[in-house]
């Protein structure tokens, strides 16, 4: 029973890492390399450098954060 | 089993509300509003929620998203609900709802918290959901868009022209919070300048020498930062370098205003993204740890349930209840700012129609709850010391001792002495008039959190949540300028096509120029006022994001109205309606109200006519031309934000009169209706 409980806690927190790191966008370049190989197969994806330099400009250029 | 839980939460809502309503006399404990809270949230989230989701909206599980349908891998990715959630709620959650509930405290807390949740579950949640639901039906357009298509080019023009005007005011109000924290104060000022350095190097970290390792860079950064809280408290003990951040309102307003414009032009990887990143852990972080430590401590409200400035003769603003309270709090119960990004941003990454409930009324209810815990924050305040902390001098007679015997006169006792050992545990030298908010939300929330983690450290989490507040308040400060600044390109565009290319610098530095000038022009002024300036600034913030959640409302009502389910119109007319109603009365009394103390044109003539008569100290007559100058621009504010808002409406309201005759209405853009080709169940 306490191992079930402690693989519970575990998989909970481990969801909640993920989604606040989805929140975050700390995943975006793991989304944008899944869509290259699926999109552009044969082309090479841009580095996880290139990508962020991009996609930072890209990201701000809009209404992202209110009052 | 659903009409046992529906009843059940009911009566637990009733229950809750009944035990606040009528528990008049003796303190109430805090967990009855969040008890009272949560159930309603329920029953709307529940219920509500999901009858308009299934039958206004008839969101339709089968039908492709935008992006699913446009997946690019960078702004349009089909992402699992509740990352979408937690990403919609770190969007639309700013200072907002930690100020506005702090100030309407002046009412008592009764009627904040009945605005807040009413005015949540029938009015801001579902102003989110519904428009998250229509930008997704159109591609993820934003609302100028949809204002056009829909209405015409008249109403996208009101938006676009709402959307301008308010972000200035909110721009000027939000520095003014900040300015009014740090006024001589070197622990919270060097704490604020601190992050500034910290964010950039978090920007450089993340640029060149990790690329890409946001995480990582996050880390360190909060690190820093908790560091620079402890740090500005061993600086405040220094006497050769206090004096280095110990400033006037004024000096601090141009330092305000000069790093605006700094960070619209600085490219945004090197300040923005980074800082943005780690207000957006703070902000979970610290709404999380304040819950907790809420339900762990169980507070006492000592504030009444309704004072005596229901009456409209309160010293933190004035004008009475009805509508100011309504006013006071936007973000929290209704914020027009959400459907900006509830169309543009979010909807491009909802990968089924079936979560716009989650992530837009969802969020929204998660706001909300925000709001009612800043609430409870200036609540379990001694009374005296809220009013003392918040109100500006010149409203309690002049000086503290003055303020302390009309405090007590008003029958909320509090001493100098009192004021000054609260002062001294929080580390400042003073906390009488600390108008704008945030000071008294830091003394409640660092009484909150010092009483569950750590007695004695009431100085480092009272500076923890100024520094909190100021990271949110300069996040917003950029993003704003920057989105007023693209807004003015692309205005300005169409005048001189140069001026339009949002990269070349002379048209960067012009357009962020004039931006930055219009907010800062309002700080100014807003600093000078002997009456502080947030009681004529924040008014006229929460009548502009209310007329902009009119607006939005107009928009989704006429989408409603020309599509087959138009007989439920009445599910966003309704808080159209309130909402019309109540920021035209709050528009006209700001404008036309006799008493000099509410109406922009009445404060005007008074001041006229004492300046004329030689009756103001010279401390104020030296400013009394810009003061009058400005209640008058004020006014033409106020009246051109009536303007637009009813300009909207009443292109809406042509659309309801068709549908009502029976004549034919075009039917709304929607995109073509493809089949989902995602597996169903496959979600986070």
């Amino acid at each position: 029973m306490p191992e079930r409980a402690a693989g519970l806690a575990r998989a909970l927190l481990a969801r909640l890492a993920e989604i606040l790191r989805g929140a975050a966008g700390l995943d975006r370049y793991e989304h944008y390399l899944a869509h290259a190989r699926r999109a552009h197969p044969g082309e090479p994806p841009l580095s996880r450098a290139e990508f962020f330099r991009r996609d930072e400009q890209e990201r701000w250029s809009g209404v992202r954060r209110c009052c | 089993m659903r009409k046992l839980l529906g009843i059940g939460l009911a009566a637990g809502a009733a229950f809750a509300l009944g035990g606040i309503a009528l528990n008049r006399g003796e303190s109430i404990n805090a967990l009855w509003v969040l008890a009272a809270g949560a159930c309603v949230y329920a029953l709307g989230y529940r219920f509500y929620a999901a009858w308009i989701s299934a039958r206004v909206l008839a969101a339709d599980a089968t039908r492709a998203t935008p992006a699913e349908r446009l997946d690019n891998g960078r702004d349009f990715v089909p992402t699992a609900r509740w990352v979408v959630f937690g990403h919609h709620f770190a969007a639309i959650a700013g200072p907002g709802p930690l100020i506005g509930p702090t100030l309407a405290a002046q009412f008592g807390y009764l009627p904040g918290v009945l605005w807040i949740l009413v005015g949540s579950v029938l009015g801001g949640c579902v102003q989110d959901m519904v428009v998250l639901f229509a930008s997704t039906r159109r591609d993820g357009r934003t609302l100028g868009q949809m204002a056009r298509d829909e209405l015409g080019p008249v109403g996208g023009l009101a938006a676009i022209l709402g959307t301008l005007a308010i972000m200035v005011i909110l721009i000027a109000v939000l520095g003014l919070v900040v300015v009014n924290a740090m006024k001589h104060s070197p622990w919270a000022t060097s704490t604020v300048f601190a992050t500034i350095p910290i964010a950039m190097g978090v920007g450089l970290y993340m640029r060149v020498l990790r690329p890409g390792r946001v995480a990582e860079a996050s880390l360190i950064g909060v690190a820093l930062l908790l560091l620079a809280v402890a740090g500005g408290g061993w600086l405040d003990h220094q006497p050769a370098l206090r004096p280095l951040f110990d400033h006037e309102a004024t000096a601090l307003a141009g330092f305000v205003i000069g790093y605006g414009f700094v960070a619209a032009v600085l490219p945004v990887w090197l300040l923005l993204a980074p800082r943005d990143y780690l207000s957006t852990f703070l902000k979970l972080g610290t709404v999380v740890l304040l819950a907790i430590a809420i339900v762990l401590l169980r507070p006492e409200l000592k504030l009444p349930a309704m004072t005596r400035f229901v009456d409209g003769s309160g010293p933190i603003f004035a004008g009475p209840l009805f509508p100011f309270v309504f006013i006071t709090i936007a973000c929290g119960a209704v914020s027009g700012f959400h459907a900006l990004v509830s169309s543009g941003t979010t909807p491009k990454l909802i990968r089924t129609e079936a979560d716009v409930r989650l992530v837009g009324y969802g969020s929204m209810v998660l706001e909300s709850l925000v709001a009612i815990m800043a609430m409870i924050a200036a609540a379990l305040l001694d009374p005296g010391v809220y009013f003392a902390i918040n109100s500006p001098l010149a409203a309690l007679g002049g000086d503290a001792h003055a303020a302390v015997a009309t405090l007590s006169g008003w029958g909320f006792p509090v001493s100098i002495e009192q004021m000054q050992s609260l002062a001294h545990e929080v580390g400042e030298a003073t906390l009488f008039a600390r108008t704008g908010g945030a000071p008294s939300l830091a003394v409640g929330m660092a009484s909150i959190l010092s009483g569950v983690f750590g007695a004695g450290l009431l100085a480092v989490w009272y500076h923890f949540a100024i520094m909190f507040e100021a990271v949110f308040i300069l996040t917003t400060l950029d993003a704003g300028t920057r989105v007023g600044r693209f807004m003015l390109q692309d205005a300005l565009g169409h005048l001189v096509p140069a001026l339009g290319r949002t990269s070349w610098y002379p048209s960067v530095l012009l357009s962020s120029g004039l931006v930055v000038a219009a907010w800062g022009y309002f700080l100014y002024v807003g600093v000078i006022d002997p009456n502080g300036g947030i009681n004529i600034l924040w008014p006229l913030f929460g009548i502009s994001n209310q007329m902009l959640a009119g607006i939005a409302l107009a928009v989704v009502t006429a989408i409603i109205l020309r599509g087959p389910r138009w007989r439920h119109a009445w599910v966003t007319a309704l808080p159209l309606a309130w909402l019309a109603i109540v920021t035209s009365v709050a528009a006209w009394q700001k404008l036309f109200d006799p008493s000099p103390k509410i109406g922009f044109l009445a404060g005007a003539r008074d001041l006229a006519a004492r300046l004329a008569a030689g009756a103001l100290p010279p401390a104020k007559a030296a400013v009394a031309g810009r003061l009058i100058f400005n209640q008058r621009l004020d006014a033409a504010l106020t009246a051109f934000f009536l303007v637009v808002v009813w300009v909207v409406i009443l292109d809406m309201l042509r659309i309801a009169w068709q549908r009502l005759r029976g004549a034919a209405v075009p039917p709304s853009r929607e995109a073509a209706y493809v089949a989902t080709r995602l597996e169903e169940g496959a979600r986070a």
